[in-house]
């Protein structure tokens, strides 16, 4: 008998950087993906800015996940969630989005979805877990 | 849904933020420092109270106690660690850390 997926939804509240939260988030994601279950993964608060494009951590003597980022959609992680009022209020347009991956047919560059708070409510009341990076 | 909160509202928006993505009906349990919200008085009780309209609101007894915190938001449940584990048994749980 075919066991139910698993909705498991992942929630990035933590600015990059400053801690090893997100790095640390992004690894387990990439590890949960190897599963067979229905990954979504929601970027609010200061988790926004995990998600700014042209991030250089170099100077800081750490590696940096930009890169990691572009491959979300090959890891088939490709329901990426960005809270609009969260990221207007901190001075972020959709222009400002990193690239999670591209399009396997027409090969356009795919960034996170822009919702509201309303449908991540929606989203998260259909979880069986939910964790928080 | 069950939301944890567990960062003083005096220092921290994190409380506002569970405030907005709550739907009616979830529970929201104030832990650790997310306990200092419950008090009455307060400039945060407002936010409390607002939320009460659409969700009930519970405290953890021992985190209330630790801090001496007595004179609460009316409407605030008090809960023990025996509640904390029936509210996590009925509810799919966030941790807004």
């Amino acid at each position: 008998m075919a066991e139910e997926v698993k909705k498991i939804m992942f929630t990035v509240r933590k600015p990059p950087h400053g801690s090893i939260y997100v790095y640390e988030g992004l690894e387990v994601k990439l590890i949960m993906a190897a599963y067979d279950a229905d990954i979504s993964v929601v970027y609010m608060d200061d988790g926004v800015f995990a998600l700014k494009k042209g991030q250089n951590t170099k100077e800081l003597g750490i590696k940096g996940f930009e890169a990691t980022y572009g491959a979300l959609v090959d890891y088939e992680i490709t329901k990426v969630f960005i809270d609009r009022e969260s990221m207007e209020s901190r001075g972020m347009t959709e222009e400002d989005l990193l690239i999670i991956g591209e399009d396997e047919d027409t090969e356009e560059p795919i960034t996170p979805t822009v919702v509201s708070s309303d449908e991540i409510a929606a989203m998260m009341a259909e979880q069986h877990n939910i964790l928080a990076f | 849904m069950l939301h944890t909160v567990n960062k003083s509202p005096f220092q921290n928006t994190t409380l506002e933020s569970c405030i907005r993505f709550t739907r009616p009906g979830d529970v929201i349990l104030l832990i650790e420092d997310g306990v200092f919200a419950a008090q009455a008085g307060t400039k945060k009780s407002a936010l409390l109270e607002e939320a009460m309209k659409k969700n009930e609101i519970h405290a953890l007894q021992a985190d209330l106690k630790a801090r001496a915190l007595t004179n609460l938001v009316p409407g605030v449940k008090i809960t023990d660690y025996d509640g904390f584990v029936e509210l996590v048994e009925q509810h799919a749980t966030h941790a807004w850390l």
